[in-house]
């Protein structure tokens, strides 16, 4: 068995005195309760508070319990804000690519599109913000399914002779996008439609969405049915660039 | 041959940012540096301008390392800024006289309040273009050297320099060889001759301000001398008055164009090109900017002081939400308004009724409010500004707007996007480009240096990222107007004139 981590402990044993305390409580209180040097405590601290565990009063200066804490069974990033943090990547996308834009989350089994960019060529197009994509058809959907842990098996839905209605094909495929790091769909949603995704991480690696380009199959993909290669490198590079801004990879 | 980019300079309200452009217009880095506000006094809004040049020089590294590209890829640097923020500092030493006195702050009320009742009040107006307002930095002037001890005196000497941000920052960019502003940030003095485009005798005679300690006002594209610090040997091609540079940024180069930036406070500015228009209904005539060796363009302007700080009032003084955007979402739990309205008038109104003792409301409470209730109020707080910003410009310009160009940060805000569109009942627009003010001085400094060749080059950039289409009953929308009126109408009168 491994050991265990130290650090977590110390952790959780923080959170704990932080509930169990009258309300607010200052950095040397929870340093002497439990015996830590105040400089590993503030690192901790300083760790939780990142991750919205621990929230820190701006006046006084003490600690309290985050409220991200208590949302730990639902999605832990505002959809709202999710998409005011990507939307100075997602317009880069879109003018490189010339494709249309997406930002997807997983709500209740779909892919909600939290954010969409148009296709820069100026014809008349209608955001689709609130619309739902089936999870196993599209890109934005494989990305989504490929790094979620758990949850309930999609209903495999069939929408062209493409989509994959195989629960093994689609296991196969999630294992494909896991390797890659993106993943495409040619013609399993929409015939004559392709996409490409990839996932935006926040801190310790979590996915919290997806973003990705979708367009006719003869821009997206080359003449073997697979994506342009120089696409797959934008929406990496703006998946990242959002990771980025949103903790991932400190 | 190795690419090449351009950098801008964005000194906001909030913070200063500095982000890479490539040729096609698209962020390729940004950095950003929050700095702190200072709030001594109700009404008083401060910045230190020490803070915020360290912030410079702190972000040109960054940036540029988050591009991969060096000192030597960058063609030109752009700076824009928040406008009327204004700082006295010691010419020698570099040190501010106390802090930047910013935009939104107003201790000049009384100082306004008698100066626009003297004599010759009008006429400085007229050459200014400006009405009376604690918003222009003039006014700002006067107050520091009335209230500072024997500032004046070093002021007349030259002992003490002056300048809104811009100034500081290419004043410090430039190893202090360049005391200069553009004619955009001039043109926010109420010290400038809208006309001549240099400082007027008469009105720095009538505000008691010493010449020598003005900067020189330059055309917004050209040239200010080449950085020392941050990024030096980089050519600093143009400055620009945030709001102007977003108008630049959303390529509105032809008169008849106009674009609003909802940001702290929001901006619409409309192209009238060499024509410069009074307005009759509280906007301001102001430069839209100027290329070297061209006649200027200029600008009617519906300035509201108080949007995206509303839901920043909301977060951190309320602590209803924990971040910005999460105001949609709260918002959302609720399908309206239930009858309360809230008119942000913080520091007075501002465009169209320049209403400097207004103070703000919450009407409309009952029991049934919830936290929902205000978060929509805040986000149609937004909305009916603008509103009233374009029923002004419609009636002063001629012209009726179809469409509405919109940008900044509240344009992640769909909900938000949406009530404009109906409260408007014109579709709204977002271009393929959120950080206009950035892009704009981008634009203009690359154009300054030959990066990009003409205005044409920089239109074909523009393109919809998308739109919003109005879906309001017109009898919703004239009876909400008219609420939101009758609010409006609460704030008035609320601050006494002394004595």
């Amino acid at each position: 068995m491994p050991g265990t981590v130290q650090a977590i402990e110390r952790a959780a044993a923080i959170l704990r005195t932080l509930a169990g305390g009258p309300g607010r409580l200052g950095l040397s209180e929870i340093a002497r309760t439990l015996d830590l040097a105040k400089g590993t405590t503030h690192g901790i601290l300083r760790t939780l508070q990142l991750v919205g565990f621990v929230e820190q009063d701006r006046v006084s200066g003490q600690y309290q319990l985050g409220g991200a804490l208590l949302h730990l069974g639902s999605s832990y990033l505002d959809i709202n804000e999710l998409r005011s943090r990507s939307i100075n990547w997602a317009d880069p996308l879109a003018a490189r690519s010339g494709e249309a834009v997406r930002i997807g989350t997983c709500l209740s089994g779909q892919v909600l599109v939290v954010h969409h960019v148009f296709r820069p060529d100026d014809t008349f197009q209608t955001l689709d913000v609130g619309a739902l994509l089936p999870l196993h058809a599209t890109a934005l959907g494989k990305v989504l399914l490929a790094y979620r842990a758990g949850g309930p098996v999609p209903d495999l839905e069939p929408f062209t002779r493409l989509t994959l209605t195989d629960p093994r094909a689609l296991t196969g495929a999630l294992e494909a996008v896991r390797d890659a790091g993106w993943a495409y769909e040619v013609e399993e949603f929409l015939l004559g439609q392709a996409a490409v995704a990839a996932p935006i991480r926040s801190y310790g690696g979590l996915v919290v969405g997806a973003i990705g380009i979708s367009g006719p199959v003869d821009r997206i993909c080359d003449s073997r049915y697979r994506p342009r290669p120089a696409l797959v490198t934008y929406v990496r590079d703006a998946a990242r660039a959002i990771s980025r801004d949103l903790g991932a990879g400190r | 041959m190795t690419e090449k980019y351009v950098v801008a300079i964005d000194q906001g309200t909030t913070s200063t940012r500095c982000i890479v452009f490539d040729r096609r217009g698209q962020l390729v880095s940004l950095a950003q540096q929050e700095h702190k506000q200072y709030f001594p006094r109700p009404g008083w809004v401060e910045h230190d301008a020490t803070e915020i040049w360290r912030n410079v020089e702190r972000l040109a590294p960054r940036v540029l390392s988050r591009a991969g590209i060096g000192l030597d890829q960058v063609a030109a640097l752009g700076i824009t800024n928040q406008r009327e923020t204004t700082v006295i500092w010691d010419r020698v030493t570099g040190v501010p006289v106390g802090r930047a006195i910013i935009w939104q702050d107003t201790r000049t009320d009384a100082l306004v309040h008698s100066l626009a009742a003297g004599t010759g009040a009008s006429e400085v107006s007229a050459i200014s273009g400006l009405p009376f307002s604690t918003y222009f930095s003039g006014p700002r002037l006067r107050w520091m050297l009335d209230h500072t001890p024997g500032l004046r005196e070093r002021a007349e000497r030259g002992e003490v320099i002056c300048g809104t941000m811009e100034t500081w920052l290419i004043w410090n960019l430039t190893g202090r060889a360049q005391h200069v502003t553009d004619v955009t940030n001039a043109s926010r003095t109420m010290l400038l001759d809208v006309r001549t485009l240099d400082w007027s005798p008469t009105a720095l005679d009538f505000f008691g301000i010493p010449h020598a300690m003005l900067p020189s006002v330059q055309p917004s594209i050209g040239g200010f001398g080449t950085a020392r610090e941050a990024f030096p040997g980089v050519r600093i091609g143009a400055a620009l008055g945030d709001q102007q540079a977003a108008l630049f940024g959303q390529t509105c180069f032809t008169p008849g164009e106009a674009k609003c930036t909802y940001g702290t406070g929001s901006f619409l500015l409309l192209n009238t090109g060499a024509e410069l228009v009074r307005s009759e209904h509280g906007l301001l005539t102001t430069v839209a900017y100027q290329i070297a060796g061209e006649p200027a363009a200029y600008a009617l302007e519906g300035s509201i002081a108080i949007t995206g700080s509303l839901v920043q009032w909301f977060r951190d003084q309320l602590e209803l939400i924990s971040t910005a955007p999460e105001i949609e979402t709260l918002a959302r739990t609720v399908a309206d308004n239930g009858g309360c309205y809230i008119v942000p008038a913080f520091s007075g109104l501002y465009a169209p009724h320049w209403r400097s003792e207004a103070r703000g409301v919450i009407v409309g409470l009952t029991s049934y409010i919830t936290k929902g209730h205000l978060a929509r109020a805040v986000l149609e707080a937004t909305a009916w500004q603008t509103r009233e910003v374009v029923d002004a410009m419609n009636t002063d310009s001629g012209l009726t707007m179809t469409t509405l160009k919109a940008d900044g940060g509240m344009t992640a805000d769909n909900l938000l996007m949406q009530m404009i569109a109906d409260v408007l009942d014109v579709p709204v627009v977002r271009p393929l480009a959120v950080e206009t003010v950035s892009l704009g001085a981008a634009y203009a400094a690359g154009l300054a240096v030959g990066y990009w060749p003409d205005l044409d080059g920089l239109r074909r950039n523009w393109h919809i990222a998308g739109q919003w289409i109005p879906a309001m009953e017109p009898a919703a929308r004239e009876r909400e107007y008219a609420n939101w009126r009758r609010a409006v109408t609460r704030t008035l009168d609320w601050i006494q004139p002394p004595g």
